[in-house]
């Protein structure tokens, strides 16, 4: 497991981790040790979810972004703005507001990602019509969950839709506009407002593991205080600029349901929160759910509205969007706006360029390609548990004795890495005093183990 | 590598943990996805037997290098005519049991599709020992 499959935006400051252990604790797929006093991510175990960030008490869990100087290497900044993104504003804030202030800040276009959203669902459910062999179908749509089925549930690999990300169809479409238009492609950059770290891990490493269609990544909480920022500080703004992207119904496809919604199947499921998720993929694995046609999975609780990089409630996000989308609705029923925008005539450019390469299992279970080590390991694995306390204390650094099991017999770790181990090695003289110490300086580091003066 | 686990009579609700332990396992092994999801269903299937038509019992697993062998071992009825039981279709399922969505009579059809060897040894009034075999070549 040395090579490294994934990118990952979630970091870990060791300069702030004081390893309580909390990130470890919840990390749905055991990513995370404990080792010389600080949390460690094992990236070829890690989704990017973002449990550890939303549970870490002192932030030492982040987010690393782009420089956003970056966008002034271009002559064309595009800024790619998810509907989520607008729902992070007070009522009292227009959508067409933060429009313009975002090209008050440095960018020359402003696009809405759930622009593709109808074409992105016109090839959605020709997929779905075409593979009845497939299903369940499983939308490709959340990263998180993505990685999720490589690593931990790989025979729904082959289930999942191979077809790109709205943001994707949006970033393709004004590239060719732009071009189109005159524009050199080299002068050309387009930045994408994640919500979170997966949307991000994705965009620098795909899924199916192609290039990438954007140029850069903005974390959507330093763009809120950028605009807000400007909004507070100049209350006038350009009134001609227009939030007239996308239509009423496609704006809510980042919330839960918003993708379920639009696919023609008959018997379907919205499942939001990644052990949901977790739990449902279990069931599907085993066939125990019969004639499901789609699913559509979010690792977020609210779907996009809960990701990690969302400022404020994410009820009231939803809440916002889902008004906005009421608004618009009626708008289009009066005739004051067209559902239909520029980006449908590129439907067929879009189509052709809609595909993501093989998405491949990435087992993280497998314990050895060769069945008879796999074999050795697992032995002893049941060995070792067998052995083990069963208290789950974290003491050792694994998230639970089982983990600490596999990691003993995969060679990560030891046997007198368990407090009580070490009791019972140094009750029958097989390991000092000193020896179990050094072996805890080295999980926890120095400064957990240092010599203590107790105080009568 | 043998494992054991209790079956409850009636005890729906925790029908399937032994076939997740096992799919775990196999997992681990580097099993094929396909030959996993076939053993996990008819284990599944032979379980909720055992809850639905017998009083409980136990399930042992062993397994090697080479192959899967899965015993559901329960105290019961017993079945009195197999090659009836054996028939798509053929179920004796009480109204409760198709309530909780079970009693299509395809449990023991559909597991022996899915396994290799499958041996029933069963005797009225006293119970029932289904034998599964899946070899992973
Ligand atoms: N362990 C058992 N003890 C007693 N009778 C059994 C047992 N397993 C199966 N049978 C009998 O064989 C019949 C057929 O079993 P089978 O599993 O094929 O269908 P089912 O359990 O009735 O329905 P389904 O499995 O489709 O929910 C049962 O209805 C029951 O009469
Ligand atoms: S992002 Fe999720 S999977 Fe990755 S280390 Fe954090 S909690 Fe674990
Ligand atoms: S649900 Fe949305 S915000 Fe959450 S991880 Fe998935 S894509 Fe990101
Ligand atoms: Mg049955």
């Amino acid at each position: 497991m040395s090579e490294n499959f994934f990118y990952h935006a979630l970091k870990i400051d060791h300069k702030i981790c004081y390893g309580c252990t909390l990130c470890m604790r919840n990390c749905p797929t055991e990513a995370i040790r404990v080792r010389n006093g600080k949390a460690t991510i094992y990236g070829n175990k890690c989704v990017d979810c973002g449990e550890c960030y939303k549970v870490c008490p002192s932030g030492a869990v982040y987010v690393a972004q782009d420089d956003f100087d970056n966008i002034y290497n271009f002559k064309y900044r595009v800024v790619l703005m998810p509907s989520v993104f607008l729902g992070q504003f007070s009522e009292d804030i227009r959508a067409s507001q933060v429009y313009s202030v975002i090209k008050d800040i440095g960018f020359t276009h402003v696009i809405e990602v759930e622009a593709a959203v109808m074409t992105h669902t016109k090839l959605t459910n020709k997929y779905i019509r075409e593979h009845e062999d497939k299903k369940p179908l499983i939308s490709t749509f959340c990263p998180a969950v993505v990685r999720l089925i490589q690593v931990k549930f790989p025979a729904l690999v082959d289930n999942l839709i191979p077809i790109k990300a709205p943001v994707d169809f949006t970033s393709i479409y004004i590239r060719k506009k732009l071009i189109d238009e005159g524009a050199d492609p080299n002068e050309i950059g387009v930045f994408y407002i994640t919500p979170c770290a997966a949307k991000i891990a994705a965009t620098k490493s795909p899924v199916g593991e192609a290039k990438s269609t954007v140029d850069g990544v903005l974390n959507m909480d330093t763009m809120y205080n950028m605009v807000y920022k400007q909004i507070k500080q100049h209350k006038e703004y350009d009134k001609t600029v227009s939030a007239n992207d996308a239509p009423s119904d496609s704006i809510l496809f980042a919330l839960t349901n918003g993708e379920k919604r639009l696919t023609h199947c008959k018997k379907s499921f919205a499942i939001d929160e990644i052990h949901n998720v977790m739990d449902f993929l279990e069931k599907v694995e085993n066939d125990e759910i019969e004639d499901l046609d789609f699913l559509e999975l979010r690792a977020c609780d609210e779907s996009c509205a809960g990701g990690i990089l969302t400022c404020g409630n994410r009820f009231l996000i939803n809440d916002r969007m889902t008004q906005r989308a009421r608004k618009l609705a009626d708008r289009e029923r009066n005739g004051e706006t067209s559902r239909r925008k520029e980006i449908h005539s590129q439907e067929e450019f879009l189509f052709a360029n809609s595909a993501v390469a093989k998405i491949m299992p990435r087992s993280m279970m497998v314990l050895d390609d060769d069945i008879s080590i796999a074999f050795e390991k697992l032995t002893k694995i049941k060995e070792i548990a067998a052995k083990l306390p069963q208290t789950d204390c974290n003491v050792c650094g694994s998230p639970s004795c089982h983990a600490l099991a596999e990691d003993i017999a995969c060679d990560e770790a030891k046997m007198s890495d368990c407090v009580f181990m070490q009791r019972n090695l140094e009750m029958r003289n097989s390991l000092k005093v000193e020896e179990s110490v050094e072996i805890m300086k080295k999980i926890w580091g120095e400064e957990k183990i240092k010599d203590y003066v107790l105080k009568k | 590598m043998h494992n054991e686990f209790k079956v409850v009579e009636g005890d729906f609700a925790n029908a399937g943990k032994a076939s997740s332990d096992i799919k775990k396992t196999l997992k681990q092994l580097n099993i094929d996805n396909q030959k996993i999801k076939k053993i996990v269903v008819a284990v599944y299937e032979a379980e909720v037997n055992a809850i639905a038509h017998a009083y409980g019992g136990t399930i042992y697993v062993d397994i090697d290098q080479d192959k899967i062998v899965v015993v559901i071992d329960d105290v019961g009825p017993g079945i009195p005519d197999m090659d009836k039981a054996m028939t798509k279709g053929f179920s004796t399922a009480s109204a409760k049991v198709r309530e909780m969505g079970f009693g299509a009579g395809m449990g023991l059809p559909n597991i022996k599709n899915n396994v290799d060897e499958l041996e029933i040894k069963t005797e009225v009034g006293v119970g029932t020992e289904v034998k599964m075999v899946v070899n992973f070549q």
